[in-house]
């Protein structure tokens, strides 16, 4: 028996998340009232996750091509020409407030989405990244929530079978009520065999395969468009559950059907489900989608037409195939004992018709459903400006030793061994850069040619200056590519952010778009795919404005590629680009003088590039050893790193007269590197940097087993590497807490 | 030599096992699937590779030890022919019966990837010829479940006899404390059956073949068993 389906009421439609005025746009759009299933798409569309209605007018400003741009925004992922006839695709996807309210299924669901993206595309994933965001490590739940959200990645990814090498992880309290898990993922294909979503032909069957449909994550994308009130744990049952043997099954069975030509268009069913991967098939190929529910494989009994279009449930996909390849097609899916039912066709109608046990239950026009989603043009306000502090007025309150000491062990800057050692990062045996260096380093197949990839953002710095914040996260990203010695191609981002119907949230979200958009240009560093996700705030208060940026590299030969390490004993350290000191929004003055105020460094675009393509040049020539960008800490958290990772310390000359000493061992000045040569090198490698107009100086020497910086006391690299190793695994423990 | 991959759903590290056996013997495997009921003819060594069978949400290996291929591998182990199962091949011939024990779950209930050093035992098997006796060699770990568990008297037999095949241990050899990555019982890393024919391993060996990728440690058990005398009638 059909249960009656409830009146659409004013409360009823607010409940969808749809404002007044937007409903009044559905009700002139279609010219009646709309059914419930009708008003539950409404909402999965229309809602911020899916129409991007108060990003899309800004989107549109930032730079998307290059010549090796095959596909910018827009499809399921970017796609980037990387020769010999191979393509590398990938994006970046938040899975924040599922994260938040369940963050095992929340981050592993979030793994599995992003995996999906690229895997329609016709891509074999080699690798993930992530970008986590905690709370303060005081806070109550932050432990429970690391627990579970490492575990969840760790969990999906072992299992699918991918590397995750690499990631970025900070505390903040102004996460406390709402985490960030920004996952990524990258896959390679041929170039002449990449599948879009757009649907061609008319009559052709539209084919379900994959896992069944349950009750799961409905109105998920409308939970991620809401900011949370103190009851967020309640939205548990929105939160989908994972089942990384199902994906792999899928990637495989659609690999293996796409390789025998039988795919027409693919898209996964990720937010909004079936609604949104018909609509977007349909609407892309400007043809209608007819839809019979009856024929939906089904996890349970009884399920209406509302819940079977909005259901999230995971591993899903729906393709349009050609007829005469569907029965090929089937007994594939078969083998790898997947579901594949035919439940529907194009039409050339331009509607979205849905049918269910004999009636209609949904007939709308197919294209007006995206592209007459609302657009905003939200009032926004600007950061007001922050002072520059002066490294004079910030008194060292702790010895140099000390504060390197404190900062290397501190919650941000520590290692994060204890997060990725949960993550596969060697299944596929590529992984020639590993987690805990500048970029991970993969090799593509057999070699000779590898991806450098890597995640940053410097959230501070976009909270107190978005343009130049913006500007940061992606000269980062460029930076830490560089400094493996691979050439930065293109990215991928994930803009975490407030309210936007908060002017002030807005301008954040405009200046650091802005400074994106400023960076990517000058530095030939183009964004090909990404993710909004807005309304990340708790309690009227919003995070950090954090606009992830997920970077792609290319290395000719990953034999020419350097890490972090020291080498050897006795090379040279030359410090590229310059240093003034900059102590304004530091990690010294935030976790040693506890201050978190000033202005940030600003992001010499022109000094970036310079800086960068001279020391990549000098890397790829073979004469670099180690190569490590500056940013978190300064010279002295980079010199550590160095000498931790290589087992060999380093006698440093002390900072120069015209800049503080805390200030030149801890400024956060940016387009700066570090290198390591042999000694017979370190004349020629200043001479080609001066060549160039990099500024650059020999500051010391390797060797030994401590780090001795100017005239300080030398500190042991086991006592730099006691505390590095030490903060994360008793924080996780429960033996501290800061 | 003649290897057969097998492949269960849910498994991932199989093109790793093809890759180090390809390079040792220059011939490509043959990937054989779990629904078949026979190896391919002349198969001198069948490979079980690691991953998650059937997503290994029940106990892992479970549902792959009972599966049709696996009376197949049964008879070739039963007619002195060699089969290597590496991690969650492990634990499918642990559930197969074909090695004593269980895999539980790590002892701090984490998975776990790393480098990690071992020591081998003996080079006197068709699995080890190609290393010295009491050689550390530097390998990886990627499990969740790699915390080998019998009961006394198996463990005593296991010992008496001379099978366990490699020990968690740290560079220098020493055996013990944080070198024992998953809590295994004497820092047993991996196994042989009674006739010596048998290997069940929890390391990857297959990822430690390329200088590039860390070392090669690993290539010693793929080259000890080209060199192994083939022994299947």
């Amino acid at each position: 028996m059909l249960r009656k389906e409830p009146d659409i009421t004013p409360a009823l439609v607010a409940e969808h998340g749809l404002k007044p005025d937007e409903y009044a746009r559905i009700l002139a759009l279609i010219g009646r009232t709309p059914t419930f299933t009708e008003l539950g798409i409404f909402s999965a569309m229309w809602n911020e996750h899916c129409s991007y209605k108060s990003s899309r007018l800004h989107l549109r400003k930032l730079p998307t091509k290059a010549p090796w741009v095959i596909q910018g925004p827009g499809e399921n992922a970017g796609v980037i020409d990387i020769g010999d006839g191979l393509a590398c695709v990938f994006k970046m996807e938040s899975h924040n407030h599922p994260s938040f309210i369940e963050p095992y299924q929340g981050a592993a669901t979030g793994v599995g989405g992003i995996l999906r993206d690229v895997f329609t595309m016709g891509a074999r994933p080699v690798a993930c990244l992530n970008l986590l965001r905690f709370g303060s490590p005081e806070h109550a739940k932050t432990r429970h929530l690391v627990s579970g959200v490492v575990a969840g990645i760790g969990g999906y990814g072992n299992s699918f079978g991918v590397p995750t090498v690499g990631g970025s992880v900070n505390f903040h309290t102004r996460y406390d009520g709402n985490i960030l898990v920004n996952a990524m993922a990258v896959g390679i294909a041929r170039t002449d065999e990449i599948f879009y979503a757009k649907a061609t032909g008319i009559g052709r069957p539209i084919v379900y395969l994959g896992s069944k449909t349950g009750r799961d994550g409905i109105h998920g994308a409308t939970m991620a468009s809401a900011a949370f009130e103190a009851n967020a744990e309640e939205k548990r049952p929105t939160v989908q559950v994972g089942d990384p043997f199902s994906e792999k099954l899928l990637l495989e069975a659609s690999l293996e059907i796409m390789a025998k030509g039988c795919v027409v268009a693919i898209q996964d069913m990720g937010a909004a489900g079936l609604t949104s991967s018909a609509v977007e098939m349909g609407a892309k190929g400007d043809l209608g989608v007819e839809l019979d529910l009856d024929k939906v494989p089904c996890r349970e009994p009884g399920m209406t037409a509302y819940e079977m279009m909005l259901s999230e449930s995971q591993e899903r996909m729906l393709m349009v195939l050609w007829p005469e390849k569907e029965a090929e097609a089937e007994a594939i899916f078969r083998k790898w004992g997947l579901d594949f039912a035919v439940i529907g066709k194009t039409t050339d109608t331009l509607r979205f018709v849905v049918k269910h046990q004999g009636e209609t239950k949904v007939d709308l026009p197919i294209k007006e459903l995206g592209d007459e989603a609302p657009l905003y043009d939200r009032p926004h306000v600007s950061t007001p400006q922050q002072a520059v502090l002066a490294a004079s007025s910030v008194n060292p309150p702790v010895s140099t030793a000390t504060a390197l000491l404190q900062l290397i062990g501190s919650p941000d800057m520590c290692s994060k061994r204890w997060v990725w050692e949960q993550y596969d990062h060697l299944i596929l045996g590529n992984t020639v850069q590993r987690p805990g260096g500048d970029a991970a380093v993969i090799r593509i197949g057999d070699g000779p040619k590898g991806l450098a990839l890597c995640t940053d953002v410097t959230q501070r710095y976009c909270e107190a200056d978005p343009v130049q914040g913006g500007r940061q996260a992606v000269a980062e990203a460029w930076r830490n590519i560089t400094a493996t010695g691979a050439t930065p191609l293109a990215l991928t981002d994930n803009l975490n952010f407030g309210n936007p119907e908060r002017p002030e949230i807005m301008g954040q979200f405009v200046d650091c778009l802005r400074g994106i958009g400023e960076a990517a240009s000058a530095l030939d560093f183009p964004i090909v795919s990404g993710n909004v996700s807005l309304y990340n705030e708790t309690q009227g208060r919003g995070i950090l404005p954090t606009p992830s940026i997920g970077g792609v590299g290319l290395i000719d030969d990953v034999a020419k590629s350097v890490g972090v390490a020291f080498a050897r004993d006795g090379d040279a350290i030359i410090l590229v680009g310059d240093t003034s000191g900059w102590l304004g929004q530091s990690m010294y003055l935030w976790q040693v003088c506890g201050r978190e105020e000033g202005a940030p460094p600003p992001v010499d675009l022109v000094a970036e590039r310079r800086n960068g393509d001279s020391v990549r040049a000098l890397i790829l020539s073979g004469h670099v050893n180690a190569c490590h960008d500056l940013s978190d800490g300064g010279l002295a958290i980079a010199l550590a790193e160095m000498a931790m990772a290589g087992c060999i310390g380093a006698a440093i000359d002390p900072a120069p007269a015209a800049v503080p000493a805390h200030a030149y061992w801890f400024g956060e000045d940016q387009a700066r590197y570090i290198l390591a040569s042999a000694p017979q090198d370190a004349q020629d490698i200043l001479d080609a940097l001066a060549k160039a107009g990099a500024p650059a100086v020999r500051i010391g020497t390797t060797g030994g087993d401590s780090l001795q910086l100017g005239a300080d006391a030398p500190i042991s690299i086991a006592e730099l590497a006691s505390s590095h190793e030490g903060w994360l695994p008793k924080f996780m423990r429960g033996e501290t807490t800061i | 030599m003649r290897a057969a991959v097998l492949l269960f759903p849910g498994l991932n590290r199989e093109g790793d096992a093809m890759r180090a056996l390809e390079q040792a013997s220059g011939v490509k495997p043959t990937l054989v699937w779990h629904a078949e009921h026979d190896l391919p003819s002349g198969t001198d060594l069948v490979v079980v590779p690691g991953g998650f069978s059937y997503g290994d949400y029940l106990r892992c290996g479970a549902i792959a030890g009972r599966a049709n291929i696996m009376h197949a591998v049964r008879a070739h182990a039963e007619r002195g022919g060699l089969v290597l199962g590496i991690c969650n091949g492990f634990q499918i011939l642990c559930e197969s019966g074909l090695l004593p024990g269980v895999l539980m779950r790590n002892k701090d209930l984490r998975f776990v990837c790393r480098m990690q050093h071992l020591r081998v035992e003996r080079n006197d098997t068709p699995f080890t010829n190609r290393y010295s006796r009491q050689q550390i060699i530097k390998v990886c770990v990627a499990h969740g479940e790699g915390n080998y568990v019998a009961d006394p008297e198996t463990i005593a037999r296991l010992e008496g006899e001379g099978r366990v095949a490699f020990r968690y241990s740290d560079a220098n050899g020493e055996l013990g404390g944080e070198a024992n990555c998953n809590g295994s019982i004497n820092d047993i890393a991996g196994v042989y059956s009674e006739r010596m024919n048998v290997l069940g391993m929890m390391p990857h060996s297959e990822n430690l073949i390329d200088p590039m990728m860390g070392g090669i440690d690993g290539r010693g058990l793929f080259e000890s068993l080209v060199h192994a005398p083939a022994r299947a009638a």
